[in-house]
C-alpha cells in the first residue's frame, strides 16, 4: 500500500463523491461552525431556495465577531451599535428557526468560535471542520482537516454537509530541537511566514512536524496552525498524539466511555505513514529561533526583536520592494531601524491566536508586580468566558488590573475592530492577534504582532520590548 | 448569479501586490446582513479620504477607470479574511474579472461563487498587459472564458486556468447548490455508513 500523509487519511474518509477532471471531489463536513457575520446571507438563501439545514446537529453557533467585550452591567452585555445589534438578533432569528444550537451572548459558554470548538471537546482529530472564517486553520492543531470558507459555502454546507473541493497539495514544515528561552509558539509561526512568504503556502495544507512542534502543549499548536492561512495555506495541520488526546478527555462533546477507547483506536492511525511523501518539505531549526515581532502591513514583514526593519532598496524584487516601501512608509518607520524602543500607544492580548489561558499566563507571568506605562492602554480580553471564568478562579484579572490594564469580556475585539475595540488614526499597538494589514485594528492604525510575552513586556515598557532584557 | 461568457472592457490598474481583504473591503463594513450595496465601501480607506471624498490619486477614482469591469493588480490578491464580501464589493462596484498572476485560495472560490472571474495570468503576460496599459489606459482586454483567453490590447491571446466545474457554472450562471443538492441519495449512503464525530445538541 502507498504510504499516506494525514491529509490523505482525512480526505479519502470524507469523499462522498471522489473528484473526476470534470467535476472536484463532494467532501463531507463532521462539523460546522457558524458566527453572526458571515452567515445571515447563507441563511437568507436557504429561506430563498425553501431549503432546511440537513444536520442541525452537526451544526454549532456563537457570537463573536461584532460583540462588545466591556464589562456586562447586571450580568448582561449592552450592544450599543445599531447594525451590530440587528445582526446578532439576525443570527438568533436564524438558529432559532432551523434548529441550530447557538452559543449566545448570555451563555456561559460563549466565546471566539475557534475557542470555543477545542474547549467544548468538539474539535477532534481526523475531522473534517469548517466555518465562515478563515482561522479555522486553528483547529488543524488537533489533525482535524479545518478550513475558512465564503458565505456561498455556508450554504452549501447548511444544505448539504458537503463542500466541492479539489484536493489540496501537501507541505511538510519540520521544526526540530529545542526553543531558546523567551520564544514561543507565535515566534516560531511568525518566523515561519516570514520564511516562505505571504502566499507561500497558497494550495497547501501545512503540516507542522519535528520534535519542537511534538513539544508543544495543545494552545501553542492552536497558535501555530491558526496562523497557517496568513501564509495561504488552506489549512495547518499536526498529528494528533498524547498531548491531544490528553487535551480532549473529559471535555463537552469528547467521547466518553466506550466510545473514548474506539476513538483513540481511530486517533492512533491518523498519522502520516512512514516514508508518506510531501509535495514540498520546508525545515527550521529551533535554536536558530527568537521572539519574532512584525514590522510591516502583512504577517510575513515580521523580524527578530533585536533585528533591524529592512531596507526596500535590497528587495529581492521590484513587486516586493514597492510593498516594503509603502509598508514603511504606512508604519511611519525608517529603514535599518530598531523597533526596540518604538513607543506604542496600545498593548492588546487576545484573538483567536493567543487568547487561551495559557496566553493570559504568559503575559501576567510578565505583569505580575509591575504597572503599564503611563500613556499606554492595555487590553486583555479572553477569548471564552470560560477563559475568562478560569484566569479569574487564578487571580489573573487582578493581576492585569493592580497593573492598569483593562479586564473584558471574551470576543475577537481589536483583532478586527468591528465591535468599538479599535484603534485611533496614527496610534500604533503591539498585539497578539494575526494580522497587520492597513486598517485591521482600526481605520489608520498601525499594528506590531508579537506574542503575549513580548506584548506584556512592551506595556510595562512602554515601547516595544525583548521580554528576555526586561529590568 | 449572472452568467459570465465573455467580456470586453477597459481596465484599472491597481500597482499592489497581497491586496488583502481589509482593504477590499475593512470589516467595519461587514456588519450588514445584506449582499447589496457594498460597492460604496469597496476600497474605502484607499479610495476615499477622511470627508468620504474620492482621493484624485488613487486609480478607481481616475477618469480613465470609468466604464472599466476588468480589475488589474500584483500577485496574491485577496489575501487575508474569508469574507465573501470582498468578490462583492467587488461586483457591486461594477467589476466583472480581476487579473493577477495569482490569487489567495479562499478570495478565488468565493469569487467564483458569486459570479467574478478571477484571471491568473503568467509572469510574463501580466507584465506585458501592464506596459500595454501604461501606453493606453483605455484599451480594451477581453476576457473569454469560453477559450480560457485573456486577449490584450495588442491582440495577443494568453490563457489561463479555471476549474471546469466553476466555468461551467459560470457559463450557464448557476450555483454549486443545485448540483449539492442532487447529490442527496449519495450524502445519505455516505452518513448511514459514517457515525457522526460529534453531536452539537
Amino acid at each position: 500500500m502507498t504510504p499516506k500523509t494525514l491529509v490523505d487519511k482525512i480526505w479519502d474518509a470524507h469523499l462522498v463523491r471522489p473528484e473526476t477532471e470534470s467535476t472536484p471531489a463532494v467532501l463531507y463536513v463532521d462539523l460546522h461552525l457558524v458566527h453572526e457575520v458571515t452567515s445571515p446571507q447563507a441563511f437568507a438563501e436557504l429561506r430563498n431556495r425553501g431549503v432546511r439545514v440537513r444536520r442541525p446537529d452537526l451544526t454549532l453557533a456563537t457570537m463573536d465577531h461584532s460583540t462588545p467585550t466591556t464589562p456586562r452591567s447586571a450580568g448582561r452585555l449592552q450592544v450599543l451599535d445599531v447594525q451590530a445589534s440587528a445582526q446578532l438578533a439576525q443570527l438568533e432569528t436564524n438558529c432559532e428557526e432551523f434548529g441550530i444550537e447557538l452559543f449566545g451572548l448570555d451563555d456561559t459558554r460563549q466565546g471566539i468560535v475557534h475557542v470555543i470548538g477545542p474547549e467544548q471537546g468538539l474539535t477532534q482529530p481526523g475531522m473534517t471542520i469548517v466555518c465562515g472564517d478563515s482561522h479555522t486553520s486553528t483547529h488543524g492543531a488537533f489533525g482535524a482537516l479545518a478550513f475558512g470558507i465564503g458565505t456561498s459555502e455556508v450554504g452549501y454546507v447548511l444544505a448539504t454537509q458537503t463542500l466541492l473541493q479539489r484536493k489540496p497539495r501537501n507541505m511538510e514544515l519540520r521544526i526540530d530541537g529545542v526553543l531558546p528561552r523567551g520564544v514561543t509558539a507565535k515566534d516560531i509561526i511568525l518566523a515561519v511566514i516570514a520564511k516562505i512568504g505571504i502566499g507561500g503556502a497558497t494550495g497547501n495544507v501545512l503540516e507542522y512536524s519535528g520534535s519542537a512542534i511534538r513539544s508543544l502543549g495543545m494552545e501553542e499548536r492552536m497558535t501555530i496552525c491558526n496562523m497557517s492561512i496568513e501564509a495561504g495555506a488552506r489549512a495547518g495541520l499536526i498529528a494528533p498524539d498524547e498531548t491531544t488526546f490528553e487535551y480532549i478527555a473529559g471535555r463537552p462533546f469528547a467521547p466518553a466511555g466506550a466510545d473514548w477507547g474506539a476513538a483513540l483506536a481511530r486517533w492512533n492511525q491518523l498519522a502520516s505513514d512512514e516514508g508518506a511523501s510531501y509535495d514540498r518539505s520546508v525545515r527550521l531549526e529551533a535554536a536558530s529561533l527568537a521572539p519574532m515581532i512584525t514590522f510591516g502591513t502583512n504577517p510575513s514583514m515580521a523580524i527578530p526583536i533585536d533585528g533591524h526593519v529592512p531596507n526596500p532598496s535590497e528587495a529581492a524584487s521590484a513587486p516586493e520592494r514597492v510593498d516594503l516601501d509603502k509598508a514603511l512608509r504606512y508604519m511611519a518607520l525608517e529603514p535599518g531601524q530598531s523597533l526596540l524602543g518604538h513607543a506604542v500607544d496600545v498593548v492588546f492580548v487576545g484573538s483567536c491566536t493567543n487568547s487561551r489561558i495559557s496566553d493570559l499566563r504568559e503575559a501576567a507571568a510578565v505583569m505580575r508586580g509591575r504597572r503599564v506605562a503611563a500613556g499606554v492602554r492595555m487590553l486583555v480580553v479572553p477569548g471564552s468566558r470560560n477563559v475568562k471564568r478560569e484566569a479569574e478562579a487564578e487571580g489573573l484579572d487582578r493581576v492585569f488590573l493592580d497593573a492598569g490594564a483593562e479586564w473584558r469580556e471574551a470576543g475577537c475585539s481589536m483583532c478586527i475592530a468591528m465591535n468599538g475595540d479599535q484603534l485611533a488614526p496614527g496610534q500604533s499597538a503591539v498585539s497578539t492577534s494575526n494580522r497587520n494589514f492597513e486598517g485591521r485594528q482600526g481605520k489608520g492604525g498601525r499594528t506590531f504582532l508579537a506574542s503575549p510575552l513580548t506584548a506584556a513586556a512592551t506595556a510595562v515598557a512602554g515601547a516595544i520590548a525583548d521580554v528576555r532584557t526586561l529590568s | 448569479m449572472k452568467p459570465l461568457t465573455s467580456l470586453t472592457s477597459s481596465c484599472v490598474v491597481l500597482h499592489a501586490a497581497n491586496v488583502d481583504t481589509d482593504q477590499i473591503i475593512p470589516a467595519r463594513f461587514l456588519k450588514t446582513i445584506e449582499r447589496r450595496g457594498l460597492g460604496a465601501h469597496l476600497f474605502a480607506d484607499w479610495r476615499l479620504d477622511e470627508q468620504g471624498q474620492p482621493r484624485p490619486d488613487f486609480p478607481l477614482n481616475s477618469p480613465d477607470a470609468v466604464g472599466a469591469a476588468i480589475l488589474v493588480a500584483g500577485d496574491n490578491f485577496g489575501c487575508g479574511s474569508s469574507r465573501e464580501h470582498a468578490p462583492w464589493a467587488l461586483l457591486d462596484f461594477g467589476f466583472r474579472a480581476v487579473i493577477s498572476t495569482g490569487f489567495a485560495d479562499i478570495f478565488r472560490n468565493n469569487a467564483l461563487k458569486t459570479g467574478l472571474l478571477p484571471v491568473a495570468l503568467s509572469t510574463s503576460a501580466h507584465a506585458t498587459l501592464l506596459e500595454q496599459l501604461a501606453e493606453s489606459p483605455r484599451a480594451p482586454v477581453t476576457i473569454d472564458l469560453e477559450s480560457q483567453t485573456a486577449t490584450l490590447p495588442d491582440g495577443t491571446a494568453h490563457a489561463f486556468a479555471v476549474d471546469p466545474f466553476a466555468r461551467h457554472c459560470l457559463l450557464n450562471g448557476v450555483d454549486e447548490l443545485g448540483f449539492l443538492l442532487e447529490q442527496d441519495a449519495a450524502i445519505a449512503a455516505y452518513e448511514s455508513t459514517h457515525t457522526a464525530h460529534v453531536c452539537t445538541r
